[in-house]
C-alpha cells in the first residue's frame, strides 16, 4: 500500500504552503500532495488583486481585525481572526523571502493599494497576477524539498477513517484509472472552494467543491455554506474576473445615464473622479463585494441596468485613469477586457455584472485547522476556520491560505509525530469497497440514462435562482426539493466511455456526485437562517437577527436531507454593531 | 445562433485504438466563442469520451494548449470567428507523447522544471529572517526578470521548438526562461549552480534563435531572449574557465 506520513488533497496555495511547512520542520516527515491537476493549474492562479497584510506604519491590527469583522458582519470568529492578521505581514514577507516578485515602492519596499471594505491600504500585489506569482513561487519553491512527493491529477475519492482517526484516502490515478489508498497519519484538504455550483462563476472548472464533499461524507460538519460571495464585477457570458483593484486604483461604477448609482444604496456620496482624495476607502466603489452586488440587482429592478446578450449590466469605468497608469497597475484587466468583452477600457467602458466568486463558508475547522476527525485538517477555500464570515473582504483570501496553509502543515506533522501508524489490513478491506463502487458506478456502468451535463445545469440554475443573491423561503425550498431530485436520478447516469486511461466522464461525474451534496448542504442551511446577513440576504426576513443567528450553521451528513445546527460565533473584542460604509 | 462550424479533432484511446484517427464535429457557435467554448459544448452534448485539460477559461492556468491547424494555442484565447468559415483541425501539443485524446505526458516538462532549480538560492551571508522585513528590490531591478517570472507553463514554446520536437534532451524555451527568471532576480545568487545543469547540458547550442517560442507565447515571456542570455553567460563562463582555471565563475 502507498504509505506517507501526511498527505494533503489539493495542491493550491493552502496545500503547497502546507507541504513546504512541513518539509521546512523535517525533511524526514514524508508528505504527498495528491491534486487532481497539476499544481500549477489549480484556481489559485487566477487570483489578481492582491493579499492584505498590516505593513505601513498608518495601519494597525486593529484596523485590519476591524475590516474583516464588520465585512464579514460579525460572522467571523474572532479569535481566528485575530491569529491571521497577526500572521499575516510575517507570511507575506516569507514569500518576498522565497522570490514572490512583490510590486515595489521607488526606494525598494514592497507597495501595497487600497481595496473593498477596508479603511487603509494594506494590499500587497504583484501587477493584477497576485495569485498567479504567489502560486508559482510556492510549487517552484516546494521542489526544492526532497521529502515533498506528488501525486499529480490523482483524483482523492473517500477519506479513510479507522479507529476514529484518519488515517489515509483513496485515490483515482487519472492516467490509469486505478483506484487506490494511500495511507496517511494525517491528512490536510485543500481543494478549493465549489463555485461551479452556480451557472455564471469566475471560478474555473476545477473548483467542484470536492473536498467538501470528502468531508462531509467522513462525518465533517460543512459550516456557513450559504454565505456565498457575489463579486461586483464579473464579464458577462464568461463570468472572467475584473479585479477589485480596478476601482481600488479609481474605477467607478455608473448606470445607463452614467450615474454613480451606488450612492443610492447607502454607500456613501461620491467624489468628483478629479478630487485627490478619491477612491474613498470603505466607501461607494470601494463598499464591501455583498452591498455592492445587491445594489445591482436593486438598481436592475429599479430599471437602472443596461440590457446586454448575457443579461443586464452597469459599466466600469476607469477611463480617467489614463492608459499609463493602467498598464502599469492593472494590466491583465486590460488584456481580459480586450480579449473577452472586445473593448478596450483604455477608450471605453467596461460592461459588468456580479458574478459567483467565493465559497465563505466550508468543512468546519478549529483556530488551529483541526477538523472533528483527529488527523484531518483542512486550510484554504475549502475550510471554514472562520474568518469570513458573511462576506470575505478582497485581498484576504490570498492570506488566508497561506496563513493557515502553514498552521494546517504544521499541526499535520504534528499529529503525525504522535500518532501511530495506519492500521494496514482495515484500509485495504475499505479500499476494495471503494475500487469496487468506483468501478461498478462509474468505469463500468452499464445502464443509465441521464445525461452528467443535463443534470449539473439543472443544479446550477435552481441554485442561481433559489440561492442566489437575493432568497426567499419559496424559492430555496424549490431548489432543496430539485437538489433532493438530482440526487436520485445521479443513480441512472449515462457514462458511455468505459474506458480506464484518462477518462474524463468518469472524474466528472464523480465531482458531479459531490457538487450534489454540497449544493444540498448548501440550500438547507439558508432555508434555515431566517435573517439577512453579509451575502445572504432573504426578501422574508430583511433584518440581521443576532438575538437568533449571531451563530454558525452547521449541515451534517445523514445520507438524506442534511441535518443543520449551530455553534456560537466566537467574540473577542468587537461586540456586534452596525455595519456603516461611507457614512 | 446559426453559423456552424466543422472542427476535426484528434483522437486516440491507448486501450481501443490502434492507432489515431481524426473525429468531425459541427458546432453551432457565437462569435464569442473561444475554440474551448466548442469542444466543452462537444464534450456536454455530442460525445462525453473527449477528453483534454482545461480549467480557468482567462488565459493564466496553462492547461488547455492544443495545436490549432497545426500552431499551438491556448483555446481558451482563440476565436472560432477568426477560423470559420474554415475547418478548425484540433490536437494535441506536438512533441510530446499523447496520454490520450488532446491530453499529452507531461513528465519530461516537470522534470527538467525541477532541473533548473526554479527557486531562491541564496549566498548564506545573505539570508535574513523574517523578523528582519523583506529584501528591498527597485522597481528597475524587478523590471529586469519579472518579463521572465510570467511563463504559464503551458507548453506551447516546446511544441513550436524545432529543436525541442525532433530531441526531447533539449532542456527547452520555458525551463530555461525560468532559470532566467532566477538568475537576473536581484535577490539571488545560485546562478552558478543552475548553469551548470544549463551550460553542460545539450541543448542550448542547438538552439538556431529561429524565435518560434517567443511568436508563440502567451504572456509575451520572450523565452528565445532567455536562451540567448543563457547562451551568452555560460559562453564567458567556459572562455574564463580556460583562461584562468583558478576560477571564472560570473
Amino acid at each position: 500500500m502507498l504509505k506517507h506520513d501526511i498527505l494533503i488533497i489539493g495542491g493550491g496555495g493552502a496545500g503547497l504552503r502546507a507541504a513546504i511547512a512541513i518539509g521546512e520542520i523535517d525533511p524526514e516527515l514524508s508528505v504527498a500532495v495528491v491534486s487532481k491537476v497539476y499544481p500549477m493549474r489549480s484556481h489559485t492562479v487566477a487570483a489578481e488583486g492582491g493579499a492584505a497584510g498590516v505593513i505601513k506604519d498608518n495601519d494597525s491590527f486593529e484596523n485590519h481585525c476591524m475590516d474583516t469583522i464588520s465585512g464579514g458582519d460579525w460572522m467571523p470568529d474572532q479569535d481566528a481572526v485575530e491569529l491571521f492578521v497577526k500572521k499575516a505581514p510575517e507570511e507575506l514577507i516569507q514569500l518576498e523571502h522565497w522570490g514572490c516578485p512583490w510590486s515595489r515602492e521607488s526606494d525598494g519596499k514592497v507597495a501595497v493599494r487600497p481595496f473593498g471594505g477596508m479603511n487603509i491600504e494594506r494590499t500587497w500585489f504583484a501587477s493584477d497576477k497576485t495569485g498567479f506569482h504567489l502560486l508559482h513561487t510556492l510549487f517552484q519553491t516546494s521542489l526544492k524539498y526532497d521529502n515533498i512527493i506528488r501525486y499529480d491529477e490523482w483524483f482523492a475519492t473517500k477519506i479513510l477513517v479507522e479507529n476514529g482517526r484518519c488515517q489515509g484516502v483513496t485515490a483515482l490515478e487519472i492516467r490509469s484509472g486505478k483506484v487506490q489508498a494511500i495511507a496517511a497519519k494525517s491528512v490536510i484538504i485543500c481543494t478549493g472552494g465549489a463555485g461551479r455550483l452556480y451557472p455564471f462563476t469566475t471560478n474555473g472548472s476545477i473548483k467542484t467543491g470536492d473536498g467538501l464533499a470528502l468531508a462531509f461524507r467522513a462525518g465533517v460538519p460543512l459550516k456557513d455554506l450559504e454565505f456565498m460571495q457575489f463579486h461586483p464585477t464579473g464579464l458577462p457570458g464568461t463570468g472572467i474576473l475584473i479585479t477589485e483593484a480596478a476601482r481600488g486604483e479609481g474605477g467607478i461604477l455608473v448606470n445607463k445615464d452614467g450615474y454613480r448609482y451606488l450612492q443610492d444604496y447607502d454607500l456613501g456620496k461620491p467624489l468628483d473622479i478629479n478630487d485627490p482624495d478619491h477612491p474613498v476607502k470603505k466607501s461607494m466603489e470601494l463598499g464591501p463585494r455583498d452591498r455592492l452586488s445587491q445594489a445591482f440587482v436593486l438598481e436592475h429592478e429599479k430599471g437602472g441596468t443596461i440590457p446586454g446578450p448575457y443579461g443586464h449590466v452597469v459599466h466600469l469605468d476607469i477611463r480617467h485613469l489614463g492608459e499609463k497608469i493602467i498598464n502599469k497597475k492593472i494590466p491583465f484587466v486590460r488584456e481580459l477586457a480586450t480579449k473577452y468583452a472586445g473593448i478596450d477600457p483604455v477608450f471605453e467602458p467596461i460592461p459588468v455584472r456580479p458574478v459567483l466568486h467565493y465559497t465563505m463558508g466550508g468543512i468546519d475547522t478549529d483556530i488551529d485547522t483541526a477538523t472533528v476527525i483527529p488527523g484531518l485538517f483542512a486550510a484554504g477555500e475549502c475550510a471554514c476556520v472562520s474568518i469570513n464570515g458573511a462576506n470575505r473582504l478582497g485581498s484576504n483570501s490570498l492570506t488566508e491560505l497561506l496563513v493557515f496553509g502553514r498552521i494546517a502543515g504544521e499541526g499535520a506533522a504534528n499529529h503525525a509525530k504522535n500518532n501511530p501508524g495506519p492500521d494496514i489490513s482495515a484500509l485495504e478491506s475499505q479500499e476494495k469497497d471503494e475500487q469496487n463502487r468506483i468501478l461498478k458506478g462509474f468505469y463500468q456502468k452499464e445502464s443509465g440514462t441521464e445525461n452528467i451535463s443535463g443534470l449539473r445545469e439543472e443544479m446550477q440554475e435552481y441554485m442561481d435562482s433559489g440561492v442566489g443573491i437575493f432568497r426567499n423561503e419559496q424559492g430555496i425550498r424549490k431548489t432543496c426539493d430539485k437538489l433532493a431530485e438530482l440526487k436520485e436520478r445521479f443513480a441512472n447516469i449515462k457514462i458511455e466511455d468505459n474506458t480506464s486511461t484518462f477518462n474524463t466522464e468518469v472524474t466528472v461525474a464523480l465531482e458531479l456526485e459531490g457538487m450534489l451534496e454540497v449544493a444540498q448542504a448548501l440550500s438547507h442551511c439558508a432555508l434555515d437562517r431566517k435573517e439577512s446577513r453579509g451575502s445572504h440576504q432573504r426578501s422574508d426576513f430583511t433584518g440581521r437577527d443576532d438575538d437568533n443567528y449571531l451563530k454558525h450553521s452547521m449541515a451534517h451528513y445523514t445520507g438524506d436531507i442534511p441535518k443543520i445546527d449551530y455553534k456560537d460565533v466566537i467574540i473577542t473584542k468587537w461586540p456586534p454593531a452596525e455595519r456603516v460604509y461611507g457614512r | 445562433m446559426g453559423k456552424t462550424i466543422e472542427l476535426e479533432i484528434f483522437r486516440y484511446i491507448p486501450e481501443i485504438d490502434e492507432q489515431p484517427a481524426y473525429r468531425s464535429y459541427e458546432v453551432e457557435f457565437e462569435d464569442d466563442w473561444v475554440i474551448l467554448d466548442a469542444i466543452n459544448h462537444i464534450k456536454d452534448k455530442m460525445d462525453g469520451s473527449l477528453s483534454y485539460r482545461w480549467s480557468c477559461r482567462m488565459g493564466v492556468c496553462g492547461s488547455c494548449g492544443m495545436m490549432i491547424n497545426g500552431i499551438p494555442k491556448l483555446t481558451c484565447a482563440t476565436f472560432l470567428k477568426d477560423y470559420y468559415p474554415k475547418k478548425v483541425k484540433v490536437e494535441p501539443l506536438l512533441g510530446f507523447p499523447v496520454e490520450r485524446d488532446l491530453v499529452i505526458v507531461m513528465d519530461d516538462f516537470m522534470t527538467k522544471l525541477e532541473n533548473v532549480k526554479p527557486w531562491m538560492i541564496r549566498d548564506k551571508d545573505k539570508e535574513k529572517t523574517i523578523d528582519k522585513g523583506e529584501y528591498l528590490q527597485s522597481p528597475v531591478q524587478l523590471e529586469k526578470f519579472i518579463q521572465f517570472s510570467m511563463c504559464i507553463n503551458c507548453l506551447l514554446c516546446y511544441s513550436a521548438c524545432p529543436v525541442y520536437v525532433v530531441d526531447n534532451n533539449f532542456i527547452g524555451p520555458a525551463a530555461i526562461a525560468l532559470a532566467q527568471r532566477y538568475n537576473l532576480d536581484s535577490r539571488d545568487d545560485g546562478q552558478d549552480q543552475r548553469n551548470e545543469y544549463i551550460g553542460k547540458h545539450e541543448g542550448i547550442w542547438d538552439c538556431t534563435f529561429v524565435g518560434e517560442c517567443s511568436k508563440v507565447c502567451p504572456e509575451d515571456v520572450d523565452p528565445a531572449a532567455a536562451i540567448q542570455q543563457a547562451k551568452v553567460t555560460n559562453t564567458q563562463n567556459f572562455v574564463k574557465s580556460i583562461l584562468w582555471p583558478f576560477g571564472g565563475k560570473k
